[in-house]
């Protein structure tokens, strides 16, 4: 079962930053369940067989504010994949800051190595107020850009995109889920 | 919230505003912008001055907005809309009915972004045959006003979104890879109808128009 969890605030951002996600889920023919993150509990972490973690609007920053419901992730040992503000999340429990880059709509992305199906020059959607610090020895950089596009932590199956691959890398979202 | 939906009077910014007001929000305002470009890369231009009996039916106020259509200039003219709206009726935030263009997705987010408003889009990514089995259990009564894609011709035009019309689009789609809600522009519609009007409106005379091999056009007029 993959858990998918949400991180935002209005509800109706589920039909643009949620919805997306499960149907590409759904088409995999994968089981999901879906939550806030104000609503997961110990069960539904240990429950699941992966995480994916959405994103939301560039004027909702609530899941900074609430990074201590996140803590979680450092114990996880199983696939988590976060998008856009999932990746966030990640960089954030693993002690790294977020600073000020702002990005609204396409982009080309140059993966040096395959990650999760994605290899050579993409065009991916972003839309984000902030990325992640990637200092230190703890993630693998992908892209070759100023800002880091998507990350691995070195030890664990924890992903992050900065952009958004439910709108044009669908086939990323179905990588993750058969891992 | 108080919301503006980017209204055209076709099918996505009329579910997206629905969609909205189901969630608790409140449409305190409907923008129109009528571009006077029929290509305008942004917004949807046929019977578009019909907005005006939608908005009455659904007695919420309407912002008409002129713009000539020019790339990116029509930009300018949608903030200056968007910034009326908010000065006017102190939206926060607005809805708009994007399922696939980023070009215009994106574009309305960097202006909600400058002036610091929401922007919802209820309809993103979502998949055609099911946004179009939710319009009819909706009870959205929707017409063709507009055709620019072969093989669909004049015959199309002022046919219903029913249960026949979707069965219709996923042939179209398997052998034209026409898509099924027209997100490519291949056709245009206009609602008559939905849970958020007061009144029904009625086709009361029609023109059709061509304007090129397989484009049509049709100029209604409601009641």
């Amino acid at each position: 079962m993959i858990l998918i969890i949400k991180t935002n605030k209005e509800p109706l951002h589920d039909l643009e930053f949620v919805k997306p996600i499960e149907n590409i889920i759904a088409n995999g023919n994968r089981m999901f369940k879906t939550k806030h993150y104000k609503e997961v509990n110990s069960k539904d972490i240990s429950n699941s067989t992966k995480i994916i973690i959405c994103g939301t609007s560039l004027k909702d920053f609530d899941y900074i504010k609430d990074i201590k419901k996140f803590q979680w992730i450092k114990e996880y040992d199983k696939p988590i994949l976060g998008i856009c503000a999932g990746m966030q999340i990640i960089a954030l429990i693993h002690g790294q800051k977020l600073i000020k880059s702002e990005h609204i709509g396409m982009n080309k992305a140059i993966f040096k190595k395959e990650f999760l199906g994605l290899t050579g020059k993409h065009e991916v959607y972003e839309l984000h107020q902030m990325c992640p610090t990637t200092q230190g020895e703890d993630f693998i950089k992908f892209t070759n850009s100023k800002i880091p596009q998507a990350i691995k932590l070195k030890n664990k199956p924890i992903y992050g995109t900065l952009f958004h691959p439910e709108v044009r890398n669908k086939e990323l979202i179905l990588n993750f889920a058969k891992l | 919230m108080k919301l503006v939906s980017l209204f055209s009077g076709g099918k996505d910014s009329c579910y997206s505003a629905f969609l909205a007001k189901k969630a608790g929000h409140e449409i305190s305002c409907l923008i129109t912008i009528h571009s006077e470009n029929p290509e305008s890369y942004m917004f949807h231009t046929p019977s578009i001055s019909k907005t005006k009996a939608q908005a009455e039916a659904m007695q919420i106020p309407l912002l008409v907005h002129k713009t000539k259509g020019e790339k990116e200039k029509e930009l300018i003219d949608l903030e200056d809309a968007i910034k009326k709206a908010k000065e006017k009726y102190k939206i926060e935030g607005v809805v708009t009915g994007a399922i696939q263009s980023v070009y215009q997705a994106s574009r309305i987010q960097k202006i909600c972004d400058k002036l610091n408003i929401e922007c919802f889009n209820p309809l993103w990514q979502k998949d055609e045959i099911e946004y179009l089995n939710e319009l009819i259990e909706n009870k959205f009564e929707i017409i063709i006003v507009g055709v620019f894609a072969y093989p669909l011709d004049k015959s199309w035009l002022g046919k219903k979104i029913d249960k026949k019309f979707i069965k219709d689009v996923i042939e179209l789609k398997k052998k034209y890879q026409i898509h099924p809600a027209g997100e490519g522009g291949e056709f245009e519609t206009f609602v008559l109808n939905c849970p958020m009007f007061k009144k029904k409106l009625k086709v009361k005379s029609f023109k059709d128009n061509k304007e090129g091999e397989n484009s049509w056009r049709r100029e209604i007029e409601v009641e």
